[in-house]
């Protein structure tokens, strides 16, 4: 079960989750991904990408992303900048529009895979104007009176953290899947992806210190696969003596990134 | 047993007088799955088709699966699906058709079956002569890169052991119980549950005007380049809350949630403004602004009243469970040695001066009105009550946000 992590083209998913990705392609319905942070939501599209051979293209939303950046934008202040200067090609509209990340996935040659992340962070709003888009994968730029429709529909995957709740017309078109928190089997194996060679005794200590962790009482931010990832670095590099691990918890600012957990922390010891 | 298709429907109903909202549209989108073997003609496969495309998230799920075990039960099963459902599947056009007479049947309207009829016929036709190229996504025999077993170097592992495990093992562990959202809930829930109240509140102060720095190019492109100013409203969130939380007492027992309310308040820091204070039972002319209640944390109730005017939403958070007199007698006065109003009186001159007034309630509502609940069910028709879980939180936003 060993293997070497190189980048993020390893990625152990769930039967529920490869079931989800197979019911989103085939359905041609972009997949909703919820689920704790650092459980991997946005890896999941660049495993996909890789599994299908397919160009991954990511659109990061933001708090201040609207949903017209990812059409298209278009470029006013170039263009009356260069009108100034008489410089050419101000009479052709088309050169100073922009398109966006769903306009690039759309107008791409091949299919690919689109990732739409963290798509709560953005107004309440935002899902609501995406539906058309999504729905037709086609849009139109009414300056240059074109329409961009998709050649092959894009595979869609959308990450949510919960911080809003999305619209049920929305979620209507979408298909769910919620990750859970890995158990511990399954921790195991995605550890052994992470890791050439772990000891089996430090791994041993190690989950049992995380998981005890995770359950305490008052930890506000749990860990995540991600913190226990760079935790194990940090006490293989460290050389920590396994015995050590579950009752000194050494290096817990790697798990914890609160004052007030840690103290919680110290508190329950 | 009934006959498959009407046993499809009846699953559909199921679920929804479950209390999963699901819609035709997306019962469609479930038998097209099917019809494409996305099942992978095993009842595991059908669950997980079946939940992901019916249930929209993760607080459903336990719902989502006690209906499947609910109805799944009886059924004979061997990991298998029950073999009426594979014949359905078999052939699926011709049990398609029929299906949607059941629908139509079932009261859903006629144009709306037609249309959706046409769709998936169109699709299954398609499906048939991709079929036969083999060339789709997924297949069932493992054609594809998402085979339901093995995966190509490089690629996605699948956690092997999904296939021992049968869908009547995963729905009955209810793993997702915790997610529910009639459970009393966590800060970050309550967080969630406390931004609704920002959605509305979008537009603030008419009469404020801020630089449209976009509108204002774009005019000016417009105007062949001479300037054109556009303004526009701000939006800020002008929600201001007033918090009045029942502290000591029965309410002991909510401590740990009540502040988990108060902290999740706390650090929703969009509401322009937010007012905390205290009472025990019930409110009388002093409110505190301190939880312990002492005379020098002391604040009249009327100074509250005409300080903060009906533009704030209020949320009353409480058992409103008290002996009756607490209630309803006169308090009398020690300080001005005269009678004052009830705890009724005051309460229903809050109801009169704030029409954004919830009360949430971490009690449920007594089935009747008994002793100690008289109060509670009194109230609770007086105010429009809530109880204090995530769902009920959300209920009592959207009740705020709303105009009267």
């Amino acid at each position: 079960m060993k293997e070497i992590f190189s980048g993020t083209d390893q990625y152990v998913a769930s039967g529920e989750l490869m079931a989800a990705v197979n019911i989103a392609v085939t359905l041609e319905k972009p997949l909703l991904i919820k689920g704790e942070p650092g459980t991997g939501k946005t890896m999941l599209a660049q495993a996909v990408a890789q599994a299908l051979r397919k160009e991954l293209i990511i659109w990061n939303v933001k708090s201040t992303t609207k949903a017209q950046d990812g059409l298209y934008v278009y470029d006013v202040v170039q263009r009356l900048y260069d009108s100034q200067f008489g410089s050419h090609g101000v009479d052709d509209i088309a050169s100073y529009i922009k398109l966006g990340k769903l306009g690039e996935a759309f107008s791409a040659e091949e299919q690919v895979v689109l990732l739409i992340d963290e798509i709560d962070k953005a107004d309440l709003e935002f899902p609501n104007d995406l539906l058309w888009e999504l729905d037709q994968m086609e849009f139109y730029i009414p300056e240059t009176r074109e329409t961009v429709r998709a050649r092959k529909r894009p595979i869609v995957i959308i990450t949510s953290n919960a911080e809003k709740e999305l619209p049920d017309a929305f979620l209507r078109r979408c298909i769910f899947h919620y990750i859970d928190f890995p158990d511990q089997e399954q921790m195991e194996r995605i550890l052994h992806v992470h890791f050439d060679h772990l000891e089996e005794e430090l791994l041993r200590q190690a989950m049992a210190a995380f998981y005890w962790l995770r359950e305490l009482r008052g930890i506000d931010k749990k860990p995540s696969t991600s913190e226990l990832v760079d935790w194990l670095r940090a006490l293989t590099a460290g050389g920590v003596d396994p015995a050590r691990v579950r009752k000194e918890i050494p290096f817990a600012g790697v798990l914890l990134k609160k004052d007030k957990d840690l103290r919680t922390l110290r508190g329950s010891r | 047993m009934a006959a498959a298709e009407t046993m499809f429907l009846s699953f559909f109903y199921l679920l929804r007088s479950r209390g999963l909202d699901v819609t035709p549209d997306e019962w469609m989108v479930l038998l097209e799955g099917l019809s494409r073997g996305l099942h992978q003609s095993s009842l595991t496969g059908f669950y997980r088709l079946c939940r992901a495309v019916v249930v929209k998230s993760e607080a459903d799920f336990d719902r989502f699966d006690q209906a499947f075990l609910e109805f799944f039960r009886d059924i004979p099963w061997n990991g298998e699906l029950p073999k009426e459902l594979l014949d359905w599947l078999d052939r699926p056009s011709e049990n398609l058709g029929r299906t949607l007479e059941e629908l139509k049947r079932a009261g859903f309207s006629e144009e709306k079956a037609e249309e959706l009829l046409r769709l998936l016929e169109e699709r299954l036709k398609e499906q048939t002569e991709e079929h036969n190229g083999g060339s789709y996504w997924v297949g069932t025999q493992g054609r594809s890169p998402f085979g339901n077993s093995g995966w190509h170097p490089g690629g996605i592992r699948i956690g092997g052991q999904g296939r021992h495990r049968t869908a009547m093992m995963v729905a009955g562990e209810r793993r997702f119980r915790d997610f529910r959202k009639d459970n009393t809930l966590d800060t970050r829930q309550f967080q969630t549950a406390f931004r609704l109240l920002r959605q509305l509140s979008a537009q603030a102060d008419e009469s404020e005007e801020v630089l449209d720095v976009d509108g204002t190019i774009r005019d000016t492109c417009d105007n062949g380049g001479l300037l054109k100013i556009r303004k526009t409203h701000p939006r800020k969130n002008a929600v201001k809350v007033l918090l009045l939380m029942d502290s000591g007492g029965s309410m002991e027992y909510y401590a740990g949630l009540c502040s988990r309310l108060f902290q999740a308040a706390q650090k929703s820091n969009h509401f322009k403004e937010l007012h905390t204070y205290y009472f025990h039972n019930c409110v009388y002319s002093e409110l505190y602004t301190g939880p312990a209640l002492r005379w020098k944390e002391a604040v009249p109730t009327d100074w509250v009243l005409s300080n903060f005017d009906g533009n704030y939403k209020v949320l009353v958070v409480g058992d409103a469970a008290m002996s009756p007199y607490e209630l309803r007698e006169k308090r009398y006065d020690w300080e001005r040695r005269t009678y004052g109003p009830s705890g009724l009186e005051w309460l229903e001159r809050m109801k009169k001066q704030y029409p954004y007034l919830v009360w949430l309630n971490p009690e449920p509502m007594p089935e009747r009105p008994d002793y100690w609940g008289q109060t509670h069910w009194q109230l609770g028709h007086m105010f429009p009550m809530y109880d204090l879980t995530a769902e009920g939180l959300e209920r009592a936003m959207k009740r705020l946000k709303g105009r009267k």
